[in-house]
């Protein structure tokens, strides 16, 4: 690929795989990872517990800590490969042009020091020169952008003083603080209450969009990503089964997968009706089926599904590694 | 807070006296000092003087509420055998027991943190197999051996330290101070690092557990995310939360040291309250072992205070009003 190519999509995921070394051998919890995120883009990343989605996030950012390791593929931010880079460069890019939020609240700001300090850290560890009050005023923006009420106060407070919601808006104002190109949030609003999750991504959304950033969106809920996202990547034991423009994909899945998945929310129209579920259960990663990995719980499954099954084009910006789609391309 | 301390002084007051109580009563049934302190070849009348001027003659309840009226004005008895009162002569020797316990205290953590650290954060790597295998020798080998084979080394083999005494002092406010003068610290060096050795043990070990524990927690992630030096995530991130079990657990053993310092101060005749404590064992010097537990408790008492304080600076969750209730 030229940089030309690249210019349009900042973050450009190819071929990804990331592994971890367990006492049996290494297991791939990643494998042929694909992903594109242009600018301002808002993505989601959907899949069950254990398909690979915050492994996939945690990848982008070069946070895998031992037992694993990412073994194959490239990861371009801006045109910079960040497999390649080296530690320090891979330093200086986060949180300051790529950044990320985690799922619990509660574990990501540290007990025992004050809001200032881990905030005004992340401004520090990519500008030395900036001066304490000029560092301070950046902080007291971010967290009134989130929507905390007086900024001035609560910058000395300790996240103890925060209830859950009010410290993922910190965490989100911390990610924010830098202006990065793409912030990578890791089912960031699992944790919180339905109301304020809903307050958190519709502010999220707004944000994004006003700034021009980025967004991976990684989550199990498909209710999530309908109202946020402009695109889907669907992930299924370790890779990605689907993708495309998110009302697409909603409306009429390719991959039966995915179909699963939207028959599994439970709706409004067909009340007292059992919930579908889909038959079986996520593959462990030592035990991977042979070929489509979905295969063993597909009930369209035939011999051919033994066999590899690479990303094929459906058109219109739609993608799927299935030889039974649901819809024909 | 002035609400907490009075209610801590309480505390004490109760801890204090019950304490009398229980010493007092086991002392009684210990034995009579009388048959230690009076040679055999005494009268029954210099017997009988000696029992009536010690008070020894009454029954328990009384020499307990004289030891207790008298103990209300600060007096605590005299010594049977130096004939000074038994709180003049254990403050006499505290400045040298606390001097060597604060020196060893200071040496657990300038050598327990630094090592527990390295271990923690490479687990696996060699030089942290050999400061956790050292670590388990400082725990299991019994102090006073290792007190006489640093003597052997140091003092006779090679003639580098000195094995006995306080050295020179320095006088600070009337009080004697041995780590002032190159002399008293070549003194204190020997027993200061055997009565560490084991507090470097646990430091170590606390700190590398706290280590470990941290660096798995969400913050440090975050802390990563948002680009942070390794470097200041170890120093500030990891080490603070580290320090809080550090803290008591320092505080508690710094007690114990400060109190049972006997077998240390034994083998260096290092002449602080524990050789003294051993003495008047020995000769059943009531008012001495009666005031020196005492002193024990004041002592334990004034460093869970400070530890609480700390504890409450370390760990901005912890507010000292509710942990009393």
């Amino acid at each position: 690929m030229t940089p030309a190519a690249n210019a349009e999509k900042m973050l450009v995921v190819s071929g990804l795989e990331t592994r971890f070394n367990t006492s049996r051998g290494p297991v791939a919890a990643v494998r042929d990872v694909n992903i594109e995120v242009g600018r301002g883009e808002i993505v989601g990343l959907v899949g069950e517990s254990g398909s690979g989605k915050s492994v996939t996030g945690l990848s982008l950012m070069g946070l895998i800590d031992a037992p694993g390791e990412i073994t194959g593929g490239r990861i371009l931010l801006n045109g910079e490969d960040l497999r390649s880079v080296g530690g320090k460069r891979l330093r200086q890019l986060r949180g300051d042009r790529i950044a990320m939020i985690f799922q619990d609240p509660m574990m990501t700001l540290n007990p025992v020091l004050r809001i200032d300090t881990q905030m005004i850290e992340a401004i520090r560890a990519h500008d030395r020169k900036i001066s304490r009050e000029a560092a301070r005023q950046r902080c007291r923006d971010a967290l009134g952008l989130v929507g905390i009420p007086s900024p001035d106060e609560r910058l000395l407070a300790y996240p103890h003083e925060f209830s859950g919601g009010m410290r993922q808006r910190v965490a989100i104002a911390i990610a924010m603080l830098n202006n990065p190109d793409i912030i990578i949030a890791d089912e960031p609003t699992t944790a919180l209450d339905v109301t304020i999750q809903a307050q958190i991504l519709a502010e999220m959304q707004k944000l994004c969009r006003q700034r021009g950033t980025a967004l991976i969106w990684v989550t199990h809920d498909l209710t999530v990503v309908a109202g946020l996202a402009d695109r889907v990547y669907v992930m299924y034991a370790g890779s990605v089964v689907e993708q495309g423009p998110v009302d697409a994909l909603l409306d009429r899945p390719i991959h039966p997968y995915t179909d699963g998945l939207i028959r599994s929310i439970p709706s409004h129209n067909e009340p007292g009706r059992p919930l579908h579920q889909i038959p079986g259960m996520t593959p462990a990663l030592d035990r991977m089926p042979q070929g489509c990995r979905f295969h063993p719980r597909c009930a369209r499954r035939t011999e051919g599904c033994l066999s590899e099954i690479p990303l094929m084009d459906f058109g219109g910006g739609r993608r799927a590694r299935c030889i039974h789609p649901l819809v024909e391309g | 807070m002035t609400a907490y301390l009075l209610r801590r002084l309480g505390q004490t007051v109760v801890t204090l006296f019950v304490m009398s109580l229980l010493v007092f009563i086991g002392l009684y049934m210990i034995g009579n000092p009388v048959d230690v302190l009076i040679s055999s070849s005494a009268t029954p009348q210099e017997r009988q003087a000696v029992i009536a001027a010690m008070g020894l003659d009454q029954p328990l309840w009384f020499q307990y509420w004289t030891f207790l009226s008298h103990a209300l004005t600060g007096d605590l008895g005299k010594s049977f055998v130096y004939n000074q009162p038994a709180l003049r002569l254990i403050l006499s020797r505290m400045p040298a027991t606390l001097e060597l316990a604060f020196s060893a205290l200071v040496l657990a953590l300038v050598f327990g943190i630094p090592l527990g650290l390295l271990a923690g954060l490479k687990p696996k790597a060699l030089v942290s197999r050999v400061i956790m295998v050292s670590s388990i020798l400082g725990f299991s080998l019994p102090t006073f051996w290792i007190g006489l084979m640093m003597i052997m080394l140091f003092s006779v083999k090679l003639g580098w330290l000195p094995a006995s005494g306080r050295g020179d002092t320095v006088n600070v406010l009337g009080v004697p101070i041995s780590i002032l003068t190159l002399d008293g610290l070549r003194h204190i060096a020997l027993p200061a690092l055997n009565l560490a050795l084991f507090k470097i043990s646990l430091v170590i070990r606390l700190t590398r557990a706290g280590v470990i524990e941290c660096m798995q927690m969400e913050y440090v992630r975050f802390a990563r995310a948002k680009g942070v030096s390794e470097a200041r995530i170890v120093t500030v991130h990891v080490l603070k939360n580290t320090l809080i079990p550090l803290i008591t657990v320092i505080g508690l053993e710094f007690g114990s040291v400060i109190a049972f310092a006997v077998v240390t101060e034994t083998i260096f005749a290092w002449p602080g309250m524990g050789k003294l404590i051993i003495d008047a064992i020995s000769v059943l010097d009531r008012p001495v072992i009666l005031a020196y537990l005492l002193m024990t408790v004041v002592l334990f008492t004034l460093i869970n205070l400070v530890v609480d304080i700390f504890y409450s600076v370390a760990d901005p969750r912890v507010r000292l009003g509710e942990a009393a209730e």
